[in-house]
């Protein structure tokens, strides 16, 4: 019912994204006549306590978050996807070692890692994404492992084995198709929990920073308007949750589609 | 419950936790950037660098530092803040209780919400009913605690002044952060009763129990439920990280004195032992409630008491 919808608006958010620049966008400008104007009509969302259009900060904030989520997971993934995929393949003290520290990672409340390295680290973007990548990577691994050993004794796998494959060849051709899936959900999940994630470290000052746009930065500088300019704080906060309303959706539907049950606890 | 599952739990509980101090501490220091340099700014002397550099033992090499940590810890000492001069230990046990008490009452209203939400949308499957719950549900999921506790708060605190709009102090206080906090909980909760429920409604014992005659909320609370406690538990304890990540900015938004706001303070005030205490704290914390997750959950379901088969 709703899934054409979240899809369009995927689709809006990933072209505000990667067409934002090409369009001539001021989010840094100052209208000091327009302080606070509520969304109507004409000033379509409105303007924010200092004058700054708040469509324009929304669709550069829509690269932002975009742009982080997309990067997180890239990194975190494909890192996770290899080291996984290598654990559960080749075993032995590797994989034990692997084992140990993905335990120990998993023992943390990972945004709070996340908030104390960016922190640590100071703000900015690019340390934002080190900050979530170093803290992401061990669920893709997790999965990753699990399911390479729940493939590698299958029958094509020892075929391949006896036609004399290498090893290359058994993990890129038998290996990584048949855990795409599972893996291309758990990223769908993963995304919708980065865009909250950006926008939160962006909350707490941990992200872009000022004069900038963030979703997330934009909440927080609305908090104190709350009352004379509520927009402020709706207008960036709706967009984050038709966002992430809408990629899990896409994940609840990928998941049923592809039939995969979560194996998430082993 | 025997002494040596317990035993074996806690000596493997107990590594975990020296691995989270060892890895917290090897992060905190690796990471690219340097903390002198972001404590005094660009333009400091060198001369004060290379003195805050020492006054913090960041001159030491890595292990050094690391073992000397490790050390101090044995003996509470987890340094001294920067900022406050204050021992680190003696901050956090200041923050401790009101984090304990906003999480405490999270999980409880979650757990009030989404047990009756979750059976509900099973009892009702494919029907409106259903529908809406998972419609909340999925809603819940998505909606940020940054975004959902300044919305409470103009409309609660600031249009209808039914609560405080931040602090610990006030009467009723604790109810827009822990609704907050909770929610996303409740969502991911209510999901999961609803799927164990469906799972085993269709069993026969649940036939049998029908056929004696018991009353249908006696079916569904003892009956069905009784087998769902388990993963209810896991879930819990899964989820609790969740909560105290999301602790942090919720104490932040409502100005909560717990060990959340306190990180984003040290933060801010680029007070790193601090930061370092309460991650530590928070992740210690985390590998504790887990292990007694595990207890519980042996103690729940005799099948798991792996000592005594």
């Amino acid at each position: 019912m709703g899934f054409r919808l979240s899809l369009a608006i995927l689709l809006a958010w990933a072209l505000a994204a990667l067409f934002g620049p090409l369009l001539p966008l001021a989010p840094n400008q100052i209208e000091l006549a327009q302080i606070l104007t509520p969304p109507s009509g004409s000033e379509l969302l409105g303007y924010d306590d200092l004058g700054r259009p708040l469509l324009d900060r929304l669709l550069v904030g829509a690269r932002i978050s975009f742009s982080v989520a997309f990067g997180v997971v890239l990194i975190a993934g494909s890192f996770g996807v290899v080291v996984g995929t290598l654990s559960g393949y080749f075993g032995g003290l590797f994989d034990l070692l692997i084992m140990r520290i993905i335990d120990i990672f998993l023992a943390f409340p990972g945004i709070l890692l996340a908030i104390a390295l960016a922190g640590v680290m100071g703000p900015g973007i690019d340390n934002l994404v080190i900050a979530l990548s170093v803290v992401g990577w061990v669920g893709y691994a997790r999965l990753a492992r699990s399911q390479v050993l729940s493939l590698k004794q299958r029958d094509h796998i020892t075929a391949a084995i006896a036609l004399g494959s290498s090893e290359w060849i058994i993990v890129t051709r038998h290996l990584l198709p048949l855990i795409a899936a599972p893996l291309i959900i758990e990223a769908t999940f993963g995304i919708a929990s980065m865009v909250i994630a950006e926008a939160g470290l962006s909350f707490l000052g941990l992200g872009v920073q000022p004069p900038d746009a963030s979703w997330g930065s934009m909440i927080r500088d609305g908090a104190r308007y709350m009352l004379v300019a509520p927009h402020m704080v709706m207008v960036p906060g709706f967009a984050i949750m038709l966002i992430v309303f809408s990629l899990n959706l896409l994940g609840d539907r990928l998941r049923d589609k592809l039939d995969v049950r979560s194996n998430r606890t082993e | 419950m025997t002494i040596n599952l317990l035993l074996s739990r806690l000596i493997s509980a107990l590594l975990v936790i020296f691995g989270v101090i060892c890895l917290v501490f090897l992060l905190l220091h690796m990471v690219p950037g340097d903390p002198v340099e972001v404590m005094l700014g660009e333009s400091a002397r060198p001369a004060d660098r290379a003195a805050l550099r020492l006054a913090l033992g960041l001159d030491r090499p890595i292990l050094e530092q690391l073992f000397s940590y490790l050390n101090g810890l044995l003996h509470f000492d987890l340094g001294q803040s920067l900022h406050s001069r204050q021992p680190i230990t003696e901050l956090l046990m200041q923050r401790l209780p009101a984090t304990l008490e906003l999480t405490g009452a999270a999980l409880a209203i979650a757990v009030i919400t989404a047990l009756p939400l979750g059976v509900m949308a099973a009892l009702y499957q494919g029907k409106k009913q259903d529908s809406g719950a998972m419609l909340f549900s999925l809603l819940g999921i998505s909606i940020p605690n940054f975004w959902l506790g300044p919305m409470l708060i103009l409309l609660f605190s600031l249009w209808l002044g039914w609560t405080p709009v931040s602090g610990r102090d006030a009467p009723g206080a604790l109810i827009l952060p822990a609704i907050t906090l909770g929610t996303a909980l409740a969502a991911i909760l209510a999901r999961m009763v609803r799927s164990t429920l469906l799972e085993v409604l269709h069993e026969d014992y649940i036939r049998t129990a029908q056929a004696k005659g018991l009353a249908r909320s006696q079916v569904i609370w003892r009956h069905a439920l009784g087998n769902a406690w388990l993963p209810i538990i896991t879930l819990l304890g899964l989820q609790l990280g969740a909560l105290l990540d999301g602790a942090v900015i919720t104490e932040t938004i409502f100005d909560w004195p717990g060990l959340g706001s306190l990180l984003v303070e040290s933060i801010q005030k680029r007070d790193y032992p601090a930061v370092q205490g309460c991650v530590l704290l928070i992740s210690v914390t985390y590998v504790v409630v887990n292990m007694l997750t595990d207890l519980l959950y042996s103690w729940v379901d005799p099948r798991i008491r792996i000592g005594e088969t």
